[in-house]
């Protein structure tokens, strides 16, 4: 005992545990950033460099939105840095048509930050996914510019030979949901088999069709999607659930024929892979329980197959999101995980 | 591998002691022996201040049901019973203060009990040795051990494993026991099931120890081939009573409820150990090993430590703390209490002192921000409870929901806290939730 050298330092006391693993909130999402560029590349690519003046744009709305709201509500003013906001202004304008004018983003990313978000507590308060939200904010607002102005490099109307009117410059959804109008026979078997066609599917599958700017290419979405998987950044259930229920929706009408196309074709136009890799995967507005992650897979992919085969819209992708955002605290409720050990029978005495 | 489902990969730091062989430090100048050390009612002296005690004596009877009598762990005079610091208790508590004298002389009592007379000890002479000599769990909640074995006459054991899994990160005291005093730890095994009417036993030993393995797999062979070592996945908390009874049995434990529920009783390898040695030498629990290591210690150790031995001292034997180390745990790193003082003493469940600083931002304590409902803590809950919303709960004081979402089965394992990548302090909300909820319930028991 050495009792001279008395060692009279002060100690950390916090509680337990006291090891962390070294990564957070801001780490987790710059993940998510990277993940999404690929998606801004295909749009450069297929749409040409107005579309990153949309997203520059659209983020840079969506970071000052998120600063101002902190100054506002006396928030730590550098959580506009943590990559949530870039997360929000990336993927609005991912919703974007590719022609939109300037303000467009800027609006519905300050609508998105602001009204969405900020209002609502910031992050991991907001009940719905902000850039979806923003975007049916612009829906609403500016219908018109919004589901108009698509750009066409190959796709439908050039590659496959079909010279259509009614069919030039929409989306390939767009061109599904015309067809029920379509009165004569032939035309209508024409464009069918063309939908259906394998280079109009590599077309899907590529990106070069015409849609809004981060959907169209499934590939560009897949692959940083399944890395995320991997690393587990983002839960496998929602997508397997959303995509896999779109797949069987879809296969069923199909085979019944309420729908004129393959279920791949479904799989690979709109919105769903964004929408289900990128949208139904936000943390804040989706369950926390695997159930919960699956009820909200499935509900989302039921509403988009209601959506697309029998609504009003081309598309449902996003309200489908937007309504299961809603549902989520009541799944929540409903879904907790049953404990170990709860209900668990005593062991027969014998 | 067997394993249980949830649970994380900390980084392990085993390193920096595993192979450091079990030393046995020296009987310090002076003890200090909490009343309080174990789980259930504090020990009741049975000497006073001036009195000559030897090692191994009984300086403190066991009071009630839950409780467990207390040794002198080195040989010399009672100064003083008085309340000091402890490593696990809020307040000082009440120890019993000895100062060593010139010998550090056993107690004529303890003495080496024959082959026979040992083949001959019934199974309640088994259970008063364990509970006289002060057998607690060693694992770390310090269980009295004897009533651990002494389950419900009506409840049927046909499963006893031995606890080897050592989960947390940087611990290596029983990884060391097991490679040095296997046959202890199998014959303590043989015992125990002896006194529980069994013929056999499992041994869990997590695979990231296949020299224990190995070596409690060659020793069981030869001194009791009915106990069987089985490696389970290195996860934490895999040591943990329910998740390697999950593992093993696939059985589950009922919510609030006890092994013994479910058929199996769980003992701690040291424990096990502990055991043979009281029944072979009729040796009371005085000291254990203990894995003083981090980065903050200059010579990490596995040191055989006598009860009571201020931490101050096992510094010193260790080479005394880095300039570095700024954080002081009793335990592991996961579920162990961080310190203020240097002058706790060792208790029967300390299983290591562990010393951070701020070399890896693992250690450093997180800046917390708002839950993002990421939902991890919830995939590897062992016990599948929603950390985050019980934890939120507990905050906004909703004690009868986040009772309902079960808040009072959490371990405070901390695997939740761990994960969290918004740093939330979990594990102290839910603590925080489950103190006033038993406050809570001691008032309306009060007012009755």
């Amino acid at each position: 005992m050495n009792s001279e050298v008395k060692d009279t330092r002060k100690f950390l006391v916090t509680p337990s545990p006291h090891l962390k693993a070294p990564f957070n909130v801001k780490m987790v999402m710059y993940v998510v950033v990277i993940a999404l560029l690929p998606a801004l590349g295909g749009a450069i690519h297929f749409f040409g460099l107005y579309s990153l003046w949309l997203v520059l744009i659209s983020v840079a709305t969506a970071v000052l939105a998120e600063f101002f709201a902190n100054l506002a509500f006396k928030r730590p003013l550098d959580s506009c840095l943590d990559g949530s906001a870039i997360i929000t202004g990336m993927l609005l304008a991912y919703n974007l048509p590719p022609t939109v004018p300037l303000w467009m983003p800027a609006v519905g990313s300050a609508f998105a930050i602001i009204i969405v978000k900020a209002l609502f507590g910031g992050l991991g308060h907001n009940f719905l996914n902000p850039a979806l939200a923003g975007r049916a904010f612009l829906m609403a607002s500016w219908p018109g510019k919004m589901t108009s102005g698509w750009i066409l490099r190959e796709g439908l109307g050039t590659t496959s030979g079909i010279q259509v009117d009614a069919f030039s410059g929409a989306t390939p959804l767009a061109v599904v949901q015309k067809l029920k109008d379509v009165a004569d026979p032939a035309l209508a078997e024409t464009t069918r088999s063309a939908l259906n066609d394998p280079s109009m599917l590599k077309a899907l599958f590529f990106g070069n069709v015409g849609g809004v700017l981060g959907e169209t290419s499934a590939l560009l979405l897949l692959i940083p999607a399944i890395i995320l998987i991997a690393i587990r950044v983002i839960d496998w259930r929602i997508p397997l659930a959303y995509i896999g229920t779109v797949a069987l929706g879809t296969l069923a009408a199909y085979i019944f024929k309420a729908t004129p196309v393959t279920p791949v074709f479904h799989l690979l136009s709109g919105g769903l892979m964004l929408g289900a890799l990128f949208m139904a995967t936000d943390y804040t507005t989706t369950p926390m329980t695997p159930l919960g992650l699956w009820i909200f897979g499935i509900g989302c992919g039921v509403l988009t197959v209601l959506i697309r085969l029998w609504g009003g819209y081309p598309e449902g992708v996003s309200y489908s999101i937007l309504l299961m955002n809603v549902a989520t605290p009541l799944i929540d409720r409903y879904t907790r995980p049953r404990i170990l050990g709860e209900n668990a029978k005593k062991k027969e005495k014998r | 591998m067997i394993t249980f489902r949830g649970g994380i990969h900390p980084p392990e730091f085993k390193e920096l002691a595993e192979e450091k062989p079990i030393e046995i430090m020296p009987a310090p100048k002076q003890v200090v022996i909490p009343l309080s050390q174990h789980t259930g009612a504090p020990a009741k002296p049975v000497v006073n201040v001036g009195d000559e005690v030897k090692v191994g004596t009984l300086i403190a009877e066991p009071v009630g049901m839950i409780s467990a009598p207390v040794h002198s762990s080195i040989a010399g005079k009672v100064k003083a019973i008085e309340p000091w610091v402890h490593p696990v208790l809020p307040v000082p508590t009440k120890s019993i203060i000895i100062e060593a004298g010139e010998e550090d002389e056993l107690d004529p009592e303890i003495k080496p009990r024959s082959d026979n007379e040992i083949e001959e000890l019934k199974p309640d002479d088994i259970r008063e040795i364990i509970r006289s000599a002060g057998i607690v769990g060693l694992g770390g909640a310090a269980f009295p051990t004897a009533v651990k074995v002494t389950p419900p006459k009506d409840a049927k054991i046909d499963t006893l494993i031995i606890n080897g899994a050592e989960c947390e990160p940087f611990l290596t005291a029983d990884d060391r026991l097991m490679r040095e005093k296997p046959e202890g730890i199998i014959n303590g095994a043989r015992i125990l099931a002896k006194v529980l009417g069994l013929e056999r036993a499992f041994i869990a030993i997590e695979h990231n120890k296949p020299e224990a393995i190995r070596v409690m797999t060659e020793t069981a062979r030869s001194v009791w081939p009915e106990a069987e070592v089985l490696t389970v996945k290195t996860k934490y908390p895999q040591g943990a009573e329910k998740q390697l009874i999950s593992a093993i049995l696939r059985r589950e434990v009922p919510a609030g409820g006890l092994p013994f529920m479910v058929g199996v009783v769980v003992q701690n390898a040291g424990t096990a150990y502990a055991v043979w040695e009281a029944v072979a030498k009729r040796k009371p629990l005085y000291e254990r090993v203990v894995t003083v290591t981090g980065p903050g210690i200059a010579e990490p150790k596995n040191l055989l430590v006598r009860i009571g031995t201020l931490a101050a001292d096992v510094i010193s034997h260790c080479g005394g703390l880095r300039p570095s180390a700024s954080k002081f745990i009793s335990g592991g790193p996961m579920m162990g209490i961080a310190q203020a003082s240097l002058e706790v003493p060792v208790i029967k469940g300390t299983s290591g002192m562990l010393f951070l600083d701020s070399s890896k931002r693992l250690f450093a304590v997180a800046e917390e921000s708002s839950c993002i409902r990421c939902g991890h803590c919830v995939g590897i809950c062992p016990m599948k409870l929603v950390p985050a919303e019980i934890a939120r709960m507990a905050e906004y004081e909703k004690l009868e929901d986040a009772e309902r979402w079960g808040i009072l089965d959490c371990m405070e394992c901390g695997a939740c806290a761990f994960v969290c990548p918004a740093g939330r302090r979990l594990v102290q909300w839910i603590k925080y939730g489950k103190t006033l909820i038993f406050a809570e319930r001691s008032r309306k028991k009060g007012n009755k």
